[in-house]
């Protein structure tokens, strides 16, 4: 996931030399193609899901379903409980990311460069392998917990219920409010400060009327997309086997109620809701405030006020305390994978390299899986969103706006829709000549989850392809190089690196990917780490495994994360979860 | 662009091609030699199974489908027309009493040699389905489990009987699962109401539920609140206990006299796609193989094969020498099975909140009490307060009769449970904080004086 961008319109060549062209057949059947691939992939799984939940029980279209979600007191509880903790985890992101964001772009200290690394660490940590340690730090019997009671007396219990999602949400996803405020920071202009200043404006006013409307669009567009994803996030609930919110009651309708249970769909449909409303309220955000300043990623920060001394002392401290407690998580997962003996203790009383053993000797499936399918689904992410990047720059064919408007759809779907559309369309399907229905192959985990990291590999081939000015195809083509050869040794070399870093990215978001699997998966022998994680952690003693792959999926996180960054060119910090 | 990221975006590129080329795809369609099990049970145990089965059967593959019972009942329902599970193997009995009712289960008799040294009963329970539908493979009883550091640490006594729970001293210690949530603890409650009595044995788990601490939604959150010391006493099945001592966990385990001792199950699905499969799957369950595979410390359940019990590993108990308390009488915990999971649901689980607060008045008036007339005072008015407080901390609004009455209505019409289920919650809401209410009174009174 990258830093919420404004989408950039495509640079559009004048009128007349759009116009003088004509539709080219080439490019019009490569878009009959990929329109066939996304409206198998994406328009038919969200028109399914919609149809169930709009389909009264005559036939026709209703809305009765809809309404009788809002008569349902665990639904309307789930509801609230969702929305609660979306907007908790915001003020708590805020919390820890303001104070970090403006120490770091408005000042210079040793270790700033440290600082920033450090919190985009967060977000290698997905959070529901976050969740399997924090009840060891900070639940009933966990460590900050213990130390609370020992040193002071305080029995506090944070990890009770919705606080717990809350907190290990929080946790994860507050690097995007710091990331994109710093970087709405970082380019204020400093000459607008500085004509505040000469118009008498000086601390405290200053920062309020001139650098806080300056920065609060990216502040909403992070904070939005930060709700987002809280909601969006079953992985987190599951683990801390929280059910009352609206992911997981749709997956436990779904399950064990069953694949007709109208009321599933509605939830997805409520949840879809919600989640354009945020969407579609960033744009707006974003696109209203003109004069607010944003690109593709935060910069390095450089310049700002020296700090030396104590003053760089306090900075560094605070960041410090922050990122500290940010990184309990990962610190907890880590700990726990090697623990055999944790029980009302600071830190375990025996020690295993067990888990590891068991993961990687014993059911290396896991990890095999889960590198097949990400790395399927990435493949096959790059080749449709670089067609489709082409085609949006430099196709000659009408319509084509359309195939960018449903390859972003994905943005605002939420994984257990993506998985409960998927069910219902694929599950009676059969594979040809075969019982087997194509919902209980390995394949229907790189289609969904192609389809829903779709937006962000088409957002990379998009900036990568927006790079290579036309007029060299154009230069190539003078030269006497047919299209094909023209893309392939003119255009492919220049976009490769930016292409492949949506990939990556792809990769990354696939391997850790958990509300569309657990809704897919069926065998045990088909699942990648991620459900492989939960199905661990359901077992009395099986936590230190869980943890085991959750340290595992860390490091392809960060491999992948730092991949990625190279790959897009030095100096962005764009490219992370 | 990049150059560097230009060059290894093409090698990795490459590379990833290389990777999925190498990976060999998992294999999915359906083979001849093959046997798919949808389970309720924990990885350990399905692990081992496997990793057994298929040393046992060379060529043969074994795929399992891991569901909480709930949702794996509505797996086979859902796929009735045409399975994709050959094998449903979970511990509840009604699951299968279900199944085999709804005719989604296919008759297997084992062959003789697998049937030896196992009995037709165990403590006065069929350990097999008369009819042959489902098969007994191992046996349970239920217990306590408590972690002892815990125990130390807040000076809680190590409990033996359900009634030592109900003591102040366990206020806020205990820990369940909701019975409706987890077939495992449906049948502990159901234990306790057939050995104590309907009356009797609603006051002891409503009692028993004030002093929880928390109700967990699966069984398993149980024993691993109980290990990690986030609570100290746990009531659960015996395996949880037994593996978690096996691992070295600091915990500890006891059957209280009032136990039932109940088989774990395994059946073939009608209509299996891989049929002999199913047969082998059952056939090495019941072998003497698939049988000590349960003594495995991770695994620690008791066999069915009762000659096995001579090589059982030290603190293995044997049910077939054990008096179990209570002869559970499963035709009547099937009768009511959904009016008790409901009761409990509706006066203990979704008013824990309520029940807690009730009985912690009690218990503070009580030490009240206790200290007034420790003082030489008259506290036969706070007393008699006190015993109408309890009384209405353990009132039982719905008799036995009238469960009996009910059942069969609220299996079948929806609209009639969610009236009856309002009913029971409003009035041991009421009740509850009614309770509270005189065992502040009780306690304001001595206060007065």
């Amino acid at each position: 996931m990258s830093i919420p961008v404004p989408q950039q319109a495509p640079v559009r060549a004048p009128v007349g030399i759009r116009w003088r062209t004509s539709v080219d057949p080439g490019h019009a059947a490569l878009a009959l193609v990929l329109l066939l691939i996304l409206g198998v992939f994406v328009v038919w799984p969200i028109a399914a899901v919609l149809r169930v939940a709009l389909t009264g029980a005559d036939g026709g279209m209703t809305l009765a379903h809809l309404f009788r979600f809002f008569e349902n007191p665990l639904y309307i509880e789930s509801l609230t409980n969702s929305l609660l903790a979306g907007g908790w985890v915001v003020v708590i992101g805020t919390v820890l990311a303001l104070p970090l964001a403006f120490v770091v772009a408005r000042y210079d200290f040793r270790g700033r460069m440290l600082v920033v690394t450090l919190s985009t660490l967060p977000l290698v940590l997905p959070p529901f392998v976050g969740a399997i340690a924090l009840t060891q730090v900070f639940g009933r019997a966990g460590t900050i917990t213990l130390l609370l009671q020992d040193l002071f007396g305080l029995h506090v219990n944070i990890m009770e219920g919705l606080r717990g999602i809350i907190l290990a949400q929080a946790l994860h996803f507050f690097p995007f409010i710091f990331l994109t405020v710093t970087a709405a920071l970082m380019n204020v202009d400093r000459s607008l400060e500085e004509m505040g200043q000469m118009m008498g404006a000086h601390g405290w006013r200053l920062l309020r009327r001139v650098v806080f409307p300056l920065v609060l669009p990216s502040y909403a567009a992070g904070a939005l997309l930060t709700f987002v994803k809280a909601v969006d996030d079953i992985g987190t609930p599951f683990i801390l086997n929280f059910k009352n919110m609206l992911g997981p009651q749709a997956y436990l309708r779904i399950t064990t109620v069953g694949r007709d249970d109208v009321d599933g769909y509605v939830i997805c449909v409520i949840m879809v809701i919600i989640s354009i409303a945020c969407v579609v309220a960033s744009n707006w955000i974003v696109s209203r405030r003109e004069y607010a300043t944003l690109q593709t990623g935060a910069r390095q920060p450089e310049g700002g006020k020296s700090l030396a001394g104590w003053r760089s002392s306090v900075a560094l401290g605070t960041c410090a305390a922050i990122l500290g407690i940010s990184l309990l998580p990962h610190l907890g997962v880590i700990v726990m994978s090697f623990s055999r003996v944790w029980s009302l203790t600071y830190l375990p009383s025996t020690y295993t390299l067990g888990h590891y053993a068991e993961i990687f000797l014993r059911a290396p499936r896991f990890i095999l899986n889960t590198l097949t399918y990400s790395v399927a689904a990435a493949l096959l992410g790059v080749v449709v969103a670089a067609a489709i990047a082409y085609l949006l720059q430099r196709g000659r064919v009408p319509g084509k706006g359309l195939l960018d408007a449903i390859a972003m759809m994905p943005i605002a779907l939420p994984g257990v829709v993506i998985g409960v559309g998927f069910l219902r369309v694929f599950y009676t399907m059969t594979l040809p000549g075969t019982e087997t229905s194509l919902a209980s192959t390995w394949a229907i985990f790189v289609l969904a989850y192609m389809v829903r990291r779709l937006p962000y590999a088409l957002r990379a081939s998009h900036a990568a392809l927006h790079q290579v000015h036309s007029s060299l195809e154009d230069a190539a083509a003078v030269a006497g190089a047919p299209r094909v050869r023209a893309f392939r040794r003119v255009v492919l070399p220049l976009i490769i690196g930016g292409v492949t870093a949506g990939g990556v990215l792809i990769f990354i978001t696939a391997a850790v990917e958990f509300s569309t699997t657990i809704t897919l998966v069926s065998r045990i022998e088909q699942s990648p780490l991620s459900y492989a994680i939960y199905i661990y952690s359901q077992s009395p003693l099986g936590r230190g495994a869980a943890a085991a792959l959750g340290v595992v999926a860390i490091v392809i996180v960060a491999l992948g994360t730092y991949l990625a960054n190279r790959l897009s060119g030095r100096g962005r910090m764009a490219f992370t979860l | 662009m990049h150059h560097a990221a230009r060059r290894y975006g093409g090698l990795f590129l490459l590379g990833a091609l290389a990777v999925v080329l190498a990976v060999p795809p998992v294999p999915t369609s359906a083979q001849a030699q093959q046997v798919a099990v949808i389970t309720s049970f924990p990885k350990e145990l399905f692990d081992a199974y496997k990793a057994g089965f298929e040393r046992a059967n060379p060529g043969w593959r074994m795929d399992v489908v891991p569901k909480p019972t709930s949702a794996a009942i509505t797996h086979v329902r859902e796929r009735a027309a045409r399975p994709d599970v050959d094998i449903f193997w979970a511990s509840a009995v009604d699951a299968f009493i279900f199944l085999k009712t709804n005719n989604m289960l296919e008759r297997y008799s084992p062959p003789a040699e697998f049937r030896r040294g196992i009995p037709d009963q165990v403590a006065g329970f069929p350990i097999n389905d008369p009819e042959g539908f489902f098969h007994g493979f191992a046996v349970s009883g239920y217990g306590i489990m408590w972690n002892r550091t815990y125990m130390a640490r807040h000076r809680v006594p190590a409990p033996k009987e359900w009634e030592d729970l109900v003591k102040p001293a366990y206020f806020g210690h205990l820990v369940i699962s909701a019975p409706s949530r987890s077939g495992t603890t449906h049948l502990t409650v159901e234990t306790i109401l057939q050995g104590y009595g309907w009356q009797k044995g609603w006051e002891l788990l409503l009692q028993m539920g004030g002093n929880m601490g928390a109700i967990t939604e699966r069984s398993f959150g149980v024993p691993e609140a109980v290990i990690a010391g986030q609570y100290g006493v746990g009531i659960v099945i015996d395996f949880f206990g037994l593996s978690a001592i096996a691992s070295g966990q600091p915990v500890d385990f006891v059957y209280p006299s009032v136990t039932s001792i109940v088989p774990a199950n395994v059946a073939m699905i009608k209509n299996a796609p891989n049929p002999e499969g199913a047969r082998r799957f059952i056939n090495y369950l019941l072998s003497d193989d698939g049988q000590r595979l349960l003594f495995k410390p991770e695994i620690a359940r008791l066999p069915v094969r009762a000659t096995l019990y001579s090589e059982a590993p030290k603190g293995m108990p044997n049910p077939f020498t054990m008096k179990a308390g209570v002869q559970f009488n499963a035709d009547l915990s099937a009768s009511r099975y959904q009016v008790t999971n409901r009761m409990y649901d509706q006066i203990i689980t979704f008013r824990h909140a309520e029940l807690k607060r009730a009985w912690e008045a009690i218990y503070r008036a009580e030490r009240a009490i206790e200290a007034a007339r420790a003082a030489g005072r008259d506290v036969a008015d706070a007393e008699r307060l006190l015993a109408q407080a309890r009384a209405s901390a353990r009132y039982v609004h719905v008799s036995e009769r009238m469960a009996a009455e009910v059942s069969g209505g609220m299996e079948r019409d929806a609209a009639y449970r969610s009236a009856k289920e309002r009913e029971w919650g409003e009035v041991a809401r009421a009740s509850y904080v009614r309770a509270a209410q005189l065992a502040g009174q009780a306690e304001e009174i001595l206060r007065r004086r």
